[in-house]
């Protein structure tokens, strides 16, 4: 266990090396969530409420959207892909860690990283700038850090999935990027899950993408009742072990059909 | 003339590299189509809720968004020069560059391009043509000009912001994060302006004039006469931003001093 701790460390100090870089980073969110600020206004016009959430909600919503998104985003599946393309990931199996699991935590300290120096001062600057409601009451932030926990690992797992991938298909670059812009929509960071069809939600509810953006903004915002918020996150807990079987699964497949280029 | 033949000469090699790899080319348009896609959703949900959006419909909105696909696509194609500091100035590249008998950012502008982005010029017509059937818009007979100049005005003014900030990477070393900023509110230009406050307006339209790539000249074709001045305004805003980064392109080659080795 030491050693994957000591991995979740070291990630977080290489990051803090070149933390100028994520000031601009702050900046660009910051501009993201002003576009769609004014855009949501403009939505709202003379309307107090759509779907149930009122301007100032959606606000909330999009900004907190964007900050989480600063915390759970990583380029492991970038990482993984690169690894195998030049056959790293050769002498990274021989090594004494489980290679997913190391992943796993070099993501968590990029993380920790995200949230400590991107995501809580973004969320402070954009606050300043426009109006957004935080909550007063103490169990919405636990139950919204419960939630960021797992949709941090949702996420984390579609991009080991990725990632591994490139073993098959060995260029996949493609690839990452439309997941990328997909799980942006279906993930309920461009607009609330809520705000899709009803046919459109049916469909969502048996996909795992919900889990990573739309449950802890909905949990933030207080869009949600209490017992759908037990509920969101025993969803969010059923993904996430799902989710596991397909990652071993393929990555049993893989390692028996490794072909390493170059290297 | 020269510049002509070589342009063609680099499209065909171009050609010939990205042939090689077809499966690369042809998931690389897949995903810029899925971010388009993905961006048309967004419009078609949020209208699932309202009509309007300060004073434009569904349709006009659709519209605007396949406007600026185009010039957007062209802009893509020729003037990748996001990573202009870390390529050409750090790694010294620069210095080969100015070796070369034509222009020295024309020369950047054929090493760089990326064909596969036109595919976009297709995208934003398809898109303009299914709003534009469904607003019933009459065409004049000199419509299709006023598009090709209007879209070579959006061109422009995309092109001479990047080539501006390209330009300061000629005095200062640390324009890198200026660019992702760039595209980011270049997305601004997508949407009407007066969705936004004044000052964002302003913004817009005179210093950082992405208006000018969506609203303002997709307004023409609505026949939004309220914005037609702006509309009329797009082809000269991108002559003279784009003759001012020239301009800036210039006199910066002059300080460039090398990355030494």
């Amino acid at each position: 266990m030491g050693k994957y701790i000591e991995m979740i460390r070291i990630r977080f100090l290489m990051m803090l090396a070149y933390r100028t870089n994520y000031y601009s980073g702050i900046l660009i969110y910051s501009i993201n969530i002003g576009a769609y600020y004014f855009l949501w206004n403009a939505i709202y016009g003379e309307k107090s409420s759509i779907e149930g959430m009122s301007a100032l909600q959606m606000t909330s919503y999009v900004a907190i959207a964007w900050m989480a998104r600063a915390f759970y985003f990583n380029n492991i599946d970038r990482e993984i892909a690169q690894e195998i393309k030049e056959g790293k990931v050769a002498v990274e199996l021989i090594r004494p860690y489980n290679y997913l699991l190391m992943k796993t935590m070099q993501g968590l300290g990029e993380g920790i990283f995200r949230l400590s120096f991107f995501s809580v001062p973004g969320m402070v600057i954009v606050a300043l700038i426009f109006p957004i409601a935080f909550s007063a009451h103490p169990a919405t932030w636990l139950m919204f850090a419960v939630s960021l926990v797992f949709s941090f690992l949702i996420n984390m797992q579609i991009n080991l999935l990725t990632g591994i991938l490139t073993f098959f298909f060995y260029n996949n670059t493609g690839l990452i990027r439309a997941k990328r812009v997909v799980i942006d929509l279906f993930s309920g960071l461009l607009l609330p899950i809520s705000f899709f069809p009803g046919w459109a939600q049916q469909i969502m509810n048996y996909l795992p993408f919900q889990g990573i953006s739309y449950v802890p903004s909905m949990i933030f915002t207080e869009g949600f009742t209490k017992p759908e918020i037990v509920h969101a996150v025993l969803l969010q807990v059923v993904w996430v072990l799902i989710l596991l079987l397909p990652i071993q699964i393929i990555w049993l497949i893989a390692r028996k059909q490794l072909v390493v280029q170059g290297g | 003339m020269k510049y002509v033949a070589l342009f063609f000469q680099y499209a065909a090699q171009y050609m010939k590299t990205r042939l090689t790899y077809r499966t690369d080319m042809i998931v690389e348009i897949g995903s810029d189509l899925m971010s388009q896609a993905v961006n048309f959703v967004f419009i078609l949900l949020v209208f699932g809720h309202t009509t309007m959006i300060s004073g434009w419909s569904r349709d006009e909105i659709i519209f605007i968004y396949g406007f600026f696909l185009v010039p957007f696509a062209i802009f893509g194609a020729f003037f990748n020069i996001w990573d202009f500091n870390e390529r050409y100035i750090v790694k010294g590249e620069m210095d080969r560059i100015l070796t070369r008998p034509i222009h020295s950012l024309f020369q950047i502008v054929l090493e760089r391009m990326e064909l596969e982005s036109l595919f976009g010029v297709l995208t934003g017509t398809a898109v303009m043509i299914y709003a534009g059937s469904r607003l019933d818009l009459t065409f004049a007979w000199y419509d299709p000009f006023m598009m090709v100049l209007l879209v070579l005005g959006g061109t422009l003014v995309y092109a001479s912001i990047f080539v501006l900030i390209a330009s300061i990477s000629f005095w200062s070393d640390s324009p890198t994060s200026i660019m992702p900023m760039m595209y980011n509110i270049g997305n601004y230009g997508r949407y009407p302006v007066n969705i936004y406050n004044s000052i964002i307006r302003f913004v817009l339209t005179w210093i950082l004039p992405f208006a000018f790539v969506g609203v303002y000249p997709a307004a023409y074709f609505l026949g939004r006469e309220e914005w037609y001045t702006y509309a009329f305004l797009t082809p000269v805003i991108g002559l003279v931003f784009f003759l001012l980064s020239i301009f800036m392109w210039n006199v910066g080659v002059t300080k460039y001093r090398g990355a030494g080795n």
